[in-house]
């Protein structure tokens, strides 16, 4: 079996690497939390790609109910069917429509399926999904089958810790936090995204990017994703590197700072430390 | 099998249940990872820590396990890699680390130095400057900084030489806000109250069945709005003095409401209410909001939560000029009348303990005039409380 090392862009540290691999030995659901913009969802895409698997997508959205990832019962379309007196309508699994567990119970060959941030629907959700998940089979109501997985699909999980997940479905997955990358860690993140850029510009721009996100009080402290677009701006508009450097956010707002603040009580704090900085400096 | 170190987790408060620790078992025996304490630190997070909040614990707990066994006698192998002994390693070796082993005085008296220390080395160890481990400045060991020392078999494979569960990285996420927000959430489930708003995307089918039948059977969908609940809270909170011990309930119980009401109003007060009311703590003094434009503001079909403590001096609430902060022309009680009827479905959730309210004199002025429904705040008061405003 190929072990998960990262990819040419993406940037796992070991012990994500670990914990994909037990996961995928396994064969348990990984949980995946972090800070919004690590890479939670790029994850499952990477691990897809570098394993050469199909990928499937389950993303979550308040109204999501769990049975809608098994299968859904178009009970209109049949009624409508039996007016027109389609010949269709003499048989129910015509009306079924398989859901993305269903895909990927029954696909040929192992799938990854990223369920996507689970924690924005109802409080319930994961605790409908314990059987599916733990005996990875399920049985349609409407026909009496019952669908079982072929080869147990590799499930990453992923949460933006906005609603607490029950006990007995965390037991049932692996858990990992990502957590911020270090200065060391960010700097290969940078070089998979922009393997052209400077050395010392992207020092500079690191440094900049670690004293905005120290900076106490910040609503929303800009993340990877930030930073990295941040970086794209920067190249894109030629930025002199000595606009960069040796100027800390105290002496002087970062160029293109709206990429790295999103929130305008940031942005407005950012101006003031500045103004402070200078007035007392 | 690591029995006692599921009890270890176990006594420091992480909620880890058999079947995690089956789970690791099983990972061990798959042979996920293979004899290096860095790995298995991260493996066996993965499998017995469902909660970030609880990494910190579960690092001090790793770390106060592995000290407490032999290190020499039980984890030689996994410390001391066996090319350590084998003098093939010296071949690896540049001319700058052979020249570096000659500064200790040659390789064989490093070796014996080394079997000498393996055999003095008997409790337990962590960064010092002459034992066998990991970091410290002893010349033996991976990744250690003694400039003068050897650097056997490379660099360790995590590039670092505290031990990951020492350096207590998530030290700061244990006390987040939302710890045990889930079981207040619940307990709120019980002040609900469903209406269909929004955009129709549910089939009606009473509403379709008899539009068909007007149709002369021909089929006509009725769609509707789905279900919501929606009702409107509106919550005081109490902060300040006394109620800074409560902080963390508070917090707790805000979190929770906030995720699980679409219409959720705030305003903080101190004491009792007065004729001002606030909604940032930090700008109570420069931007207080009229009392009287809360009450116009929100209808009375919001439900009412007080949250406080309830201890005071008696005087704030039966006496004009009461309050302990400012000059007040009416009694607490008067403007606490005043919401509560404009709010008739109120409430009061009191973090002190129940057993204490009969001690102190405003509690119990405070029971009264809220017709008893004070409830204390723990999970089957929350759900008392949610049931009495659901009501």
């Amino acid at each position: 079996m190929t072990k998960f090392t990262g990819s040419d862009n993406y940037v796992a540290t070991d012990d994500l690497q670990l914990a994909v691999n037990a996961a995928v030995t396994l064969q348990r659901p990984l949980l995946i939390k972090g800070e919004p913009g690590t890479g939670k969802t790029m994850l499952a895409e990477e691990v897809a790609a570098s394993m050469n698997k199909k990928l499937l997508s389950w993303h979550i959205k308040s109204t999501t109910k769990a049975q809608q990832g098994l299968y859904e019962y178009d009970a209109v379309s049949r009624l409508r069917d039996s007016q027109l007196g389609d010949d269709k309508v003499h048989d129910i699994s015509n009306y079924i429509k398989p859901g993305k567990l269903w895909e990927a119970f029954t696909s040929d060959e192992q799938v990854v399926l990223l369920i996507d941030e689970i924690d924005k629907a109802d409080i319930e959700f994961p605790n409908d999904l314990l059987v599916e998940l733990d005996k990875m089979e399920f049985s349609v109501y409407e026909t009496g089958e019952t669908i079982t997985a072929k080869q147990r699909p590799i499930i990453i999980i992923t949460s933006n810790n906005e609603k607490e997940l029950p006990d007995a479905f965390l037991r049932r997955c692996f858990f990992h936090y990502i957590k911020f990358p270090d200065k060391k860690t960010m700097q290969a993140i940078i070089k998979v995204h922009f393997p052209e850029l400077k050395k010392d510009l992207l020092n500079a721009a690191l440094e900049t990017f670690f004293e905005v996100r120290d900076m106490p009080g910040l609503k929303k402290r800009p993340s990877t994703s930030e930073l990295i677009d941040w970086i794209k701006l920067l190249v894109a508009d030629d930025i002199p590197l000595e606009t960069l450097q040796n100027k800390s956010i105290k002496e002087a707002i970062p160029p293109l700072y709206g990429a790295l603040l999103k929130n305008e009580q940031d942005v407005e704090m950012l101006q003031k430390m500045a103004f402070i900085m200078r007035r007392d400096g | 099998m690591l029995i006692d170190f599921f009890y270890t987790l176990k006594k420091a408060g992480l909620p880890v249940t058999v079947k995690e620790l089956l789970v690791l078992l099983e990972a061990l025996e798959q042979q996920v990872v293979y004899g290096s304490i860095d790995d298995f630190y991260v493996l066996s997070r993965l499998c017995m820590v469902k909660d970030e909040q609880h990494f910190d614990r579960f690092d001090q707990a790793f770390g106060h396990y592995f000290h407490n066994l032999d290190m020499v006698q039980g984890l030689e192998e996994f410390l001391i890699p066996h090319d350590w002994l084998d003098p093939e390693w010296i071949n690896n070796l540049s001319e700058e680390e052979k020249a570096q082993i000659e500064a200790l005085g040659g390789l064989d008296k490093l070796m014996e130095t080394l079997k000498k220390r393996l055999e003095e080395q008997q409790g337990k160890h962590q960064g010092g400057n002459k034992w066998i481990g990991t970091g410290g400045t002893s010349p033996f060991g991976h990744g250690g900084y003694n400039p003068e020392g050897v650097r056997i078999g490379g660099p360790g494979r995590h590039q670092r030489a505290t031990k990951v569960w020492e350096k207590r990285q998530f030290r700061n996420l244990s006390d987040d806000v939302e710890l045990g927000t889930r079981s207040i959430k619940m307990a709120l489930r019980h002040l609900r109250h469903f209406a269909r708003t929004g955009a129709a995307d549910e089939l009606d089918l009473d509403d379709t069945i008899r539009s068909t039948a007007k149709n002369a059977g021909l089929l006509d969908l009725k769609m509707r709005p789905e279900k919501h609940n929606a009702v409107k809270l509106l919550m005081f909170f109490d902060v300040g003095g006394s109620m800074d011990y409560h902080i963390e309930q508070v917090e707790q119980l805000f979190s929770a409401a906030r995720s699980e009401f679409k219409h959720l109003e705030y305003y903080y007060f101190h004491n009792c209410v007065y004729e001002h009311l606030w909604r940032d703590n930090n700008r109570r003094w420069d931007k207080p909001l009229n009392t009287y434009d809360v009450l116009n503001t929100y209808g009375s079909d919001y439900r009412v939560i007080f949250v406080g403590d309830a201890a005071m001096s008696p005087y704030e609430l039966t006496h004009a000029g009461g309050s302990v902060e400012h000059m007040n022309r009416e009694a607490g009680l008067v403007w606490l009348q005043r919401l509560l009827d404009q709010w008739p479905n109120h409430a009061w959730l009191n973090p002190i303990q129940k057993a204490y309210w009969e001690y102190t004199h405003s509690t119990q002025i405070l029971k009264k005039v809220l017709d008893e429904r004070m409830y204390p705040m723990t999970l089957s008061g929350i759900e008392a409380m949610a049931k009495s405003l659901s009501a």
